[in-house]
């Protein structure tokens, strides 16, 4: 525990946050869930930074991953299916001082929020959004997502997915404003790490995708990727994720400048190797809080004000 | 009120003047006018023009927008008529009347609309435009005859009027100005302030050149010599005794100024007739205050937008009508569960569906008490005037906070476009509620610490340290944990219903409008309240033991109705949504749909309430109300 989890410290300053300040129920995912190791790279993340638990808000929707907000100490909205990043934004808008991150699952933010999903990359708010993409629906039991790979079978499509699978990286780059798309994995806990902190440290939307494995579901997803190296590629760059410790067992690397929106483009582009690392990043696009922030008007000075507004009816 | 006009004319063939006859000028009480043009060729200006003119000068004022669905629907259209209804009269008028008792109508095929629709009082005086008479088109030369032959069989007074002709003398394009030389006929007839008409006349055009506003300044004082040479009647309306301080809009804008008075800041929305325009009022207004207005992706994102607001500081709201509460629905029920303060202005519409996009309906009662996947229990109010709409956001917004709870404003499109002068507000900086505390939570204290009583708890807001909890739409504990419990859900459930209770506790019982007891009750809601005291009045008249009262509060039910109800033989709703009538086919007492507050009051009190409802896509007539208290207490068994 650190020095300040009971309430009466003498000023916030003093305070030191230990992991376990961060620390809320014990989650109840399946055991071998991805979702494990994203919630202890993100609790690392919030101590490292130290981030006040007060001011720091995790916002989700419905589905495993979005049970998320429950295991960390912070406050949380654990609300509709698909619908986190709307209100992730009135958050934001009304609150630019909180910290805030989004976690959805791939049905949440590819399939019935995809239009929140598209519209949130353009607001630009400086938010951090994890996509934990696990490739299927788990909570309601093994049905097709649209990140799903084509003849991939479940329980609604048995005979295996129909269509080729949506590629969220692609998606992400394709639409006006973008500012930060990354792409990391849940097996690989330092990249995991420093790719979540890159998005926490960007200013504007930031969007992550993370490779997960369901261990009732999709298993063997990754398979390939998880015991054979060689089938990932890092995109490295100093502006983006370096990881000198991966050096070895990652030989794949590719120095990516996260400014070049043309080749983050082509190199989402599906492949025989998985790309992991920041493929876009650009800090001086518009954000949509800084946009709309106003001065506000209290007390007497608004109501001076909105007489002024009503002389304009007045008879 | 009185009805109809209070002067005789001669009802007589089409008639054209040269000379200058000496006019009459006709003292009456009330007077309504009705100016009707294609889309896109400005009757709406001029009828607003007029209505806040006379607004000004002490009249009482009713005006409604006569709206096409399209924005710019074929020309010379009998549906696509396009205008403003205004009464004006010497009291305050609180609806729009039976009909029109004058109107300027710019081609005889919308007024032959409207005179189909049965707009127009039998000796109704109509000015119209006679340029078709001698088009160049053949086919509209025969539509203008076989028009003026259909009208020629009415009661009318025709009046052709060289509208084209006489803005051509101001410049070359007469059909940007025929709405202001319409505007300085009314200014005659009806011995209008040349003056503030000038000073509407700039606002109205403050964004474009000094030139434009020379341009319509002499296309009204054009206007005004054509009347005074040719028109042998005027009409006096005299003003109110003694004229308080007031303001003239309608109810959009009141929705929005009472929106800024009640300290909301954040407005988020979607685009959907007829609620839009408050969003036009508050963004133009946020620049000054600091406010938000969040043009959101659709309606589903606008209401989790101002959910993740409210529940991250002050109440924020939402703006939107049917079709778009319906995509809603979900959010609220999450705002109902986590118990976020919200305030939905909900600007009723005609449905299902796409319905009647731009006319008045009462049909999202139930939609908004019920209109949820489990028990959703939420706060309903309905202003019934547009003064009501200013206040309805104060009093949503405290209620919203106090409570902790969804507070659903519904107005209508009737309301909404409608304009009517009401009493100044002298704002009180409590309506600004209190800035946000931040201050840490008490040890102990839980996120949902329902008081057992009244169900109500104090709201952790992200920022108060020792408070972090995550709210969840899934059925919780006190500390907001996920239940698995058996008794948790019934607990929460129990304490959100409670709430309602609480609320109904400190409400009045409405007040009877008329006498305390009689053979006849109309229960209202919202803005039928103008036509049906009008008819009330009318009937009390006639002798018929008849009184009215209207609910402001539909969730919770005001308290006591029963014991009002009891007072009358017969108790009955008037509203303007669906409901089958006995004795059309299939229909019986068993089989039939009743009105939506009807539906409500009989659950409610166990009353055999009746009901009255038309989906004409209008505001109730006080006459068609009137007919129908006649046919309920003379013929009515109780």
């Amino acid at each position: 525990m650190s020095t300040c989890s009971l309430l009466g410290c003498a000023t916030e300053d003093e305070r030191v946050f230990q992991l376990s300040d961060y620390e809320a129920a014990l989650p109840r995912w399946c055991p071998g869930c991805g979702d494990h190791s994203i919630l202890s790279a993100m609790q690392r993340l919030l101590a490292a930074e130290q981030l006040k638990p007060e001011q720091t808000v995790f916002v989700s929707g419905i589905g495993c991953s979005s049970r998320f907000p429950h295991y960390m100490k912070t406050y949380g909205f654990h609300g509709l299916h698909g619908r986190a990043l709307p209100v992730a934004e009135g958050v934001k808008l009304q609150r630019p001082d909180l910290t805030v991150f989004v976690v959805m699952g791939d049905g949440d933010c590819t399939s019935i929020g995809a239009g929140h999903w598209l519209h949130a990359i353009r607001y630009n708010m400086d938010l951090t959004a994890l996509l934990l993409d696990n490739n299927i629906y788990g909570l309601t039991k093994n049905q097709t997502s649209p990140t799903t790979p084509q003849g991939h079978t479940s329980n609604t499509q048995p005979y295996g997915s129909y269509l080729p699978a949506l590629d969220p990286i692609s998606a992400t780059l394709g639409v006006t404003n973008a500012s930060f798309v990354a792409q990391t994995a849940e097996w690989l806990p330092s990249h995991l790490y420093a790719t979540l902190r890159a998005a926490y440290l960007h200013q504007g939307f930031s969007f992550v995708r993370i490779l997960q494995r369901c261990p009732v579901y999709t298993p063997d997803i990754f398979q390939l990727a998880v015991r054979d190296p060689n089938r990932i590629e890092l995109l490295v760059h100093d502006d983006g994720v370096v990881l000198p410790d991966l050096d070895r067992t990652y030989q794949n690397q590719l120095v990516h400048d996260p400014s070049d929106l043309d080749e983050a483009r082509r190199l989402a582009e599906p492949g025989d190797r998985l790309r992991l690392g920041v493929f876009f990043r650009d800090e001086k696009r518009p954000r949509y809080e800084d946009l709309r922030r106003l001065p506000k008007l209290m007390g007497e000075a608004k109501f001076a004000r909105l007489n002024e507004e009503l002389d304009k009816y007045a008879v | 009120m009185a009805t109809g006009s209070q002067v005789q004319l001669e009802g007589v063939v089409p008639e054209t003047r040269s000379a200058p006859p000496s006019a009459t000028t006709h003292r009456v009480s009330q007077h309504t006018v009705e100016i009707v043009s294609d889309s896109g060729e400005g009757a709406q200006k001029c009828g607003q023009i007029f209505g806040s003119v006379s607004a000004k000068m002490g009249n009482g004022v009713w005006t409604v927008e006569i709206i096409p669905a399209e924005v710019q629907p074929p020309p010379r259209s009998a549906p696509g008529a396009s205008g403003n209804r205004i009464r004006i009269g010497a009291q305050p008028v609180t609806n729009w009347g039976d009909a029109s008792d004058l109107m300027i109508a710019f081609n005889e095929q919308v007024l032959l609309g409207r005179h189909q629709l049965g707009a127009l009082a039998p000796n109704a005086i109509v000015l119209v435009d006679d340029q078709w008479k001698t088009h160049d088109d053949e086919r509209i030369r025969a539509q203008w005859q076989a028009a003026m032959a259909e009208l020629g069989q009415t009661g009318y007074r025709l009046i052709e009027v060289p509208l084209e002709a006489e803005c051509l003398k101001a410049g070359d394009n007469a059909r940007k100005g025929k709405n202001m030389f319409a505007l300085g006929l009314l200014a005659w007839i009806y011995d209008r302030d040349l003056e503030r008409i000038r000073e509407e006349i700039a606002f109205a055009f403050r964004k474009k050149s000094e030139e434009v506003y020379q341009k319509n300044v002499a296309l009204l004082e054009l206007g005004v010599a054509w009347a005074r040479q040719h028109l042998d009647f005027r009409f006096e309306v005299p003003p109110l005794p003694t004229p308080e301080p007031r303001l003239v809009m309608n109810g959009n804008q009141a929705i929005a100024m009472g929106a800024v008075a009640a300290g909301l800041e954040l407005a988020a929305m979607y685009p959907i007739t007829p609620a839009t325009s408050v969003s036009h009022q508050l963004g133009e207004m946020c620049e000054k205050f600091g406010g938000v207005v969040h043009q959101a992706e659709d309606e589903i994102a606008a209401a989790g937008v101002a959910i993740g607001a409210g529940w991250a500081g002050k109440v924020a709201f939402t703006i939107t009508s049917g079709t778009g509460l319906a995509l809603k629905t979900e959010f609220l029920g999450l705002a109902v569960m986590t118990e976020t303060p919200l305030v939905v202005v909900d600007v009723q519409r005609g449905g299902p569906s796409t319905g009647l996009p731009t006319k008045v309906e009462q049909s999202d009662l139930l939609t908004s008490l019920y209109g949820a996947p489990g028990d959703a229990p939420k706060i309903v109010l309905a202003p019934a005037t547009i003064e009501e709409c200013f206040h309805a956001m104060i009093t949503a917004r405290r209620l919203a906070e106090t409570f902790r709870a969804v507070v659903m404003v519904l107005t209508d499109a009737n309301l909404a476009t409608g304009v009517q002068p009401f009493r100044r507000p002298e704002l009180d900086p409590e309506w600004l509620g209190t800035a946000l505390d931040l201050s840490g939570v008490p040890a102990g204290l839980q996120p949902y610490d329902w008081d057992p009583q009244t169900g109500l708890s104090k709201r952790f807001i992200p920022g108060m340290p020792g408070g972090m909890h995550t709210a969840t739409g899934l059925a919780h504990t006190r500390a907001s944990k996920v239940a698995y419990d058996t008794e948790s859900n019934q607990l929460g459930m129990t304490m959100r219903s409670r709430k309602l209770a609480v609320l109904q506790s400190m409400l009045q019982p409405p007040a009877v409008h008329g006498a305390e007891r009689g053979d006849l009750l109309v229960v209202g809601w919202g803005s039928t309240r103008g036509a049906i005291e009008e008819a009330v009045d009318r009937a009390r008249a006639e002798g018929l033991k008849v009184s009215s009262t209207h609910l402001t509060f539909l969730s919770p039910l005001q308290p006591g109705l029963k014991q009002v109800f009891a007072r009358f033989r017969k108790v009955m709703t008037v509203e303007i949504n669906y409901s089958d009538d006995v004795g059309d086919p299939y229909i019986t007492g068993e089989s039939r749909r009743y009105g939506q507050l009807a539906w409500l009051l009989r659950a409610h009190t166990l009353v055999d309430v009746d009901c009255w409802t038309r989906v004409l896509g209008e505001p109730m007539r006080p006459g068609a109300i009137l007919q129908t208290i006649r046919a309920n207490v003379k013929g009515g068994a109780a």
